[in-house]
């Protein structure tokens, strides 16, 4: 909402500066958003009001003409001018060289400079609206009042200061300069001065002439009708067109410049139908009929439905209720005679209305949040008022009311007790009664404990105690209330395993060196393809949302593994050594028609080249095992122990990718990305990747986590070396090796394929720990042991002692 | 043997001689075996003074032990000079250079929204407040019905929803949470007051972005309903809270704002921490910053979960971490939290 303070200081004095005023408004919950200082550029000394004392032809140029501008005591000046309005005895807005404008063609700021134009001398200029920053209009000249004071400057004569409010959907009283006005008062200790409605009637009783019914009155509470006859159509007065224009409106004509004027003014929306093309000069307020249509003063017909309410004459729609007015019925050149609607609708029907019709207008937006039948009355009076005196009509005696229910007054009984249990102060009643009376409430105190409360119509907000104590609270400041810490019992503690364990990953993840990513929920379905099999996708489709502002975020994914990718594709080409990524987020899985499931997943992915002693990338690729450590790293931190098995997985290089098993449960996979996918991510070289479900970790996770004594007898180590078959994994055997009671630990340290043994075996050399818990093991134990292992793992694994 | 062959004299002067030039342990060694050791000088003198007469055994003999716990001594004191000398120059060829970088180790960081994250939600928990966390795929009725934001409710349009595309009568009754909202009431629907909870997570805006504005954003929600809860107290929870996140000489300004959830409703702002209030970038010369949204929770709401909003009443508030971090660490762009660029990720 624009509130021109001028336009303001008509209902409440004007006392504070702009900027005080501005922040008093703001702390109590019309937040001033900018405040636009009309003529704040224009130079007190080189713009002035002026007036045409003649227009004579250019000698030059057809289209140009000379016009001789008094704009004080000093001699006038003789212009070119190009505007066709130009007129002798015009007052209007001089400009001297020198003046800073908006230039006319570009649009942009310029300083005005004499000029030869076609061989005329020109050092002035009238200006036009857009020259001047006050609108596009650029036809022709500005063309000011007759009273307009020659000589002054502009700024001070037409200068103003505007407030941008964000008027909060509660408040639609304030959608108004008076609703606003009011606030202003009660802020600053003034009294707004009320509107006065009298204007003068014809005999003739407006019923006479016309009649209103409300068919459908649960969706129409109140229709005000105005009949205003012989009404002359043209444009409306400078200053009407001036206030429109300054809080953000175009002028059109006088009608229309009126109902908008009134709106802005009070806040009731209105409509003027040209009365002699209402059929039976009737208005009937009904449901749309199936199949009806209407063509809106768009020009769109529009086909209606059932819940949509409508302004109809005798025989069919002419506008759609607080929305939009219809073409057929609309004021035009020739119109003389006015129906002039006042009214009120239930507030979700327009909007819901206005939303299917894609057509929210400043009426719509007021009526959506519900209007008091109230001030449909003073919306057809004052507009009653204005187009008698300003548009030459003459209005019908009587306004036509249909207001089938009545709303009663509304009071509230607020009770000191809730005031200071809400707001945690016990205030005087004197200044409860003050707070409240300043913002137009009547407020009676009644003994021993309580307020009875008028609530003004206007303030459609305040509905019960607590809403009162808030206008009590934003009145007296909220710098009023104390600072209490909070006292009382403390609850006990709700248990949140699945969220501790999720931050106790990201901090073990990235405790083993890998840098944390946040991506978007939402992507789109050519990344998800790349890392999810299509039967998958065609199988369980994932969600997407209906109405993507960009089709960058349409699906919910059911993975993360695209979105990380993405993110090593777009940081590896920066880097030189070592890129290691993770992210721990929710995915959705498809739930038929209920909540998705929301997982949460870890998934990592390491790539690039490890770095040496002096940070320089060697050669040597991350690989696999780089990738399997962080996952070993950060289970191990959790207290969890994961085996690792051959699996083929969507995506991953088959032979190069395991499944990761936690106490017999699939909990992730790890792998490396297939390269076709690494390179639909931009990524040219190895990447391995791995994706743990966090609930399939929950079960796992040792809550105290057992204790065992370190024996105080001293271990035996020897190193082991085996020859097997390539395809034997090292982790089979040393599970074998481990299985023997006086093994505490093996551990493979060497890997060996090569001449230096016989061909198709490989070597895998363990060192084994040998210990007891309750003596030191002799030479001859130990012996014994390593000969019923290498029995063992002959047996059952064809393992031979390297020698 | 003649008892003038014995002459101590020069035994002790060949020995300390001889010390005198040793310059490592091997040499001192060395010269232990030959005075001090079985078959050395000295201790071979001392082994032959059973053969000499009384008078001379006795005095012979005093003079050889006192050699020998000279020699000792003087051995004892030459090992140690040697292995200062040692010391010394090991000091000298082993010097490092203690500016050379240490051998790299991976260093892994939390993203900064984490890492806010936990900063915030660690001050609230050590106020008493439980964490809940709820789905961020959310019920119409959760996010907006149960918040009194009825479905022809013009302040709907103060959260740009997106729904997800599964429709039921007609109607998309499923939608990315707009706010953490949905789990206070969630999370009242389960338990009863007392309550303190924050309600963390991720939520989403149909709304386009620019450096102020991201469509995805993390917010933290403050729920506290009791007997006797005030805007007192409201005050008072997120007075602390500001000054440990932005600094113990902090000042905090409530003013009046509209939230359809709460009543009355207000918004919270902090004196700026780059200015003091005085004007500057950070605050756009308005001296405060805006960072909370809260207000007493609206009695509708407690009544409809089953409390007794007479009783009982609450407050709420909730803030953007997003925001909280990049006033903090004066970021400029908000887009960059979830651009993922690790020249940003890695100052953090």
């Amino acid at each position: 909402m624009r509130v021109p303070l001028k336009w303001l200081a008509d209902y409440v004095p004007v006392t504070l500066p702009p900027k005080e005023l501005a922040h008093r408004l703001t702390m109590a919950g019309l937040e001033v958003e900018h405040i636009h200082q009309i003529g704040g550029g224009w130079d007190e000394a080189l713009i002035t009001v002026g007036e045409v004392l003649a227009v004579e032809p250019h000698p030059n140029a057809d289209r140009l003409r000379l016009a001789t501008v008094r704009y004080g005591d000093a001699e006038p000046l003789t212009v070119v001018c190009g505007a066709p309005n130009v007129a002798p005895g015009q007052k209007i807005a001089f400009a001297r060289a020198g003046a800073e404008l908006i230039d006319g063609h570009s649009g942009e700021p310029a300083v005005l400079k004499p000029a030869k134009i076609r061989g005329v001398e020109s050092t002035g200029m009238v200006c036009s609206e857009r020259e001047l920053g006050l609108s596009e209009e650029h036809e022709g000249i500005l063309v000011l009042p007759d009273s307009a004071p020659v000589g002054e400057p502009l700024a001070r004569y037409l200068g103003d200061a505007v407030l941008d409010i964000d008027v909060t959907p509660n408040r639609p009283d304030c959608l108004s300069v008076l609703g606003i006005a009011r606030e202003v008062a009660a802020l600053t200790g003034h009294s707004v001065h009320e509107l006065e409605h009298t204007y003068e009637e014809s005999d003739e009783p407006a019923l006479s002439k016309a009649a209103v019914e409300i068919a459908d009155a649960d969706l129409c509470f109140r229709y005000v009708a105005a009949v205003i006859e012989g009404v002359k159509l043209g444009p409306s007065p400078q200053w009407m067109q001036e206030r429109l224009l300054a809080a953000g409106m175009r002028p059109i004509n006088n009608i229309v410049d009126i109902t908008n004027y009134v709106m802005l003014e009070i806040g009731q929306p209105l409509h003027a139908f040209d009365f002699d093309k209402l059929r039976g000069h009737t208005v009937i307020v009904r449901r749309a009929r199936a199949g009806e249509k209407m063509t809106t003063l768009d020009g769109v017909e529009r086909a209606l439905t059932a819940d949509t309410l409508m302004i109809c004459d005798a025989e069919a729609p002419v506008a759609v209720a607080g929305v939009m007015g219809g073409l057929e019925s609309e004021v035009t050149d020739a119109t003389t005679n006015i129906l002039l609607e006042s009214a009120t609708f239930l507030a979700p029907n327009v909007r819901r209305t206005s939303q299917r019709l894609k057509a929210r207008s400043e009426a719509s937006s007021r009526f959506e949040k519900g209007l008091s039948p109230e001030l449909a009355l003073v919306g057809a009076m004052r507009a009653a008022k204005l187009l008698v005196e300003v548009a030459g009509g003459t209005a019908l005696h009587g306004l036509i009311d249909v207001y089938p229910n009545p709303a009663p007054e509304l009071h509230i009984e607020l009770t000191r007790k809730r005031l200071e249990q809400v707001l945690g102060i016990d205030l005087p009643t004197s200044q409860v009664r003050s707070a409240l009376t300043s913002l137009g409430f009547g407020c009676r105190w009644q003994p021993p404990d309580r307020y009875n409360v008028r609530v003004p119509y206007w303030r459609t907000d305040a509905r019960m105690q607590d809403d009162l104590t808030e206008e009590v609270g934003r009145i007296i400041g909220y710098d009023q209330i104390p600072t209490k810490g909070l006292s009382g019992e403390v609850p006990s503690a709700v248990p949140q395993p699945r969220r501790e364990l999720r931050e106790r990953l990201r901090d073990a993840f990235a405790a083993a060196g890998m840098q944390e990513v946040i991506t978007y929920s939402l992507t789109t379905l050519d990344l998800l393809k790349h890392v999810m099999p299509p039967e998958d996708l065609a199988t369980y489709p994932p969600l997407k949302v209906v109405n993507p502002l960009n089709a960058d975020r349409e699906y919910l994914r059911p993975t993360l593994k695209a979105s990380v990718l993405n993110v090593l594709g777009a940081n590896i080409r920066l880097r030189e050594g070592e890129v290691a990524l993770f992210e721990v987020a929710r995915v959705y899985l498809p739930n038929g028609n209920e909540l998705p499931q929301e997982q949460e997943h870890v998934v990592g992915v390491v790539a690039g080249r490890r770095e040496d002693r002096w940070g320089h990338t060697g050669d040597e690729p991350a690989d696999f095992y780089d990738a399997k450590g962080y996952v070993e790293a950060a289970l191990r931190q959790i207290g969890i122990e994961a085996a690792f098995n051959d699996a083929t997985e969507f995506a991953f290089v088959p032979g190069r990718t395991a499944e990761v098993i936690v106490d017999g449960r699939r909990a992730g996979t790890i792998g490396q990305v297939h390269p076709s996918v690494a390179a639909a991510f931009d990524i040219d070289q190895e990447v391995y990747l791995f994706e743990l479900v966090v609930d399939e970790l929950l079960a796992s996770v040792p809550t105290i986590r057992p204790y065992e004594p370190a024996s105080r007898f001293p271990p035996a180590e020897e190193d082991l070396a085996l020859l097997v078959d390539p395809d034997l994994q090292a982790d089979r055997v040393r599970a074998l090796i481990e299985e023997h009671k006086l093994v505490r630990r093996a551990r493979v340290f060497d890997v060996y394929e090569g001449d230096r043994i016989p061909a198709g075996k490989k070597s895998l050399a363990f060192s084994v720990t040998y210990q007891a818990p309750d003596r030191t093991l002799t030479d001859e134990e130990v012996a014994k042991a390593r000969q019923s292992i290498l029995e063992r793992l002959k047996r059952e694994a064809g393992a031979e002692l390297r020698t | 043997m003649a008892t003038e062959a014995i002459d101590l004299g020069a035994l002790a002067s060949d020995a300390r001689e001889e010390l005198a030039a040793i310059a490592d342990e091997a040499a001192l060694e060395a010269w232990r075996v030959a005075y001090l050791g079985r078959k050395g000088r000295l201790t071979l003198v001392l082994r032959g003074l059973s053969e000499l007469p009384v008078e001379e055994r006795r005095r012979l003999g005093g003079e050889a032990n006192q050699l020998k716990e000279g020699l000792e001594a003087a051995l004892e004191e030459r090992r140690a000079e040697l292995s200062e000398q040692r010391l010394a120059a090991t000091v000298e060829t082993g010097r490092l250079d203690v500016t050379l970088p240490g051998r790299p180790k991976r260093i892994g960081r939390l993203h900064p929204v984490t890492q806010t994250m936990r900063e915030i939600l660690g001050i609230f928990v050590s106020m008493g407040f439980s964490v809940a966390e709820g789905p961020e795929v959310e019920t119409d009725y959760y996010n907006f019905e149960a918040l009194l934001l009825s479905k022809d409710h013009s302040a709907r349009d103060m959260q740009d929803t997106l729904y997800v595309d599964i429709q039921k009568d007609g109607e998309y009754p499923m939608l990315m949470r707009t706010h953490t909202s949905p789990n206070q009431v969630r999370f009242m629907e389960q338990h009863q007051p007392p309550i303190r909870v924050a309600v963390p997570g991720k939520c989403y805006r149909n709304e386009a972005t620019d450096p102020t504005h991201e469509w995805m954003l993390t917010q933290v929600e403050l729920l506290a309903v009791d007997d006797g809860i005030s805007m007192a107290d409201l005050k008072g929870t997120l007075f602390e809270f500001a000054k440990r996140m932005f600094g113990q000489e902090r000042r905090t300004r409530f003013r009046c704002d509209y939230f359809p959830y709460v009543e009355p409703g207000v918004d919270m702002a902090i004196d700026c921490f780059i200015c003091g209030g005085s004007g500057c970038r950070t605050c756009h010369q308005e001296g405060w910053i805006e960072i909370m949204g809260a207000g007493m929770v609206h009695p509708k709401i407690l009544s409809d979960m089953g409390y007794d909003a007479d009783r009982y009443t609450g407050f709420a508030a909730g803030m953007g971490v997003e925001r909280i971090c990049l006033l903090r660490h004066g970021i400029e762009d908000i887009r960059n939290f979830y651009a993922n660029d690790l020249r940003f990720l890695e100052q953090f």
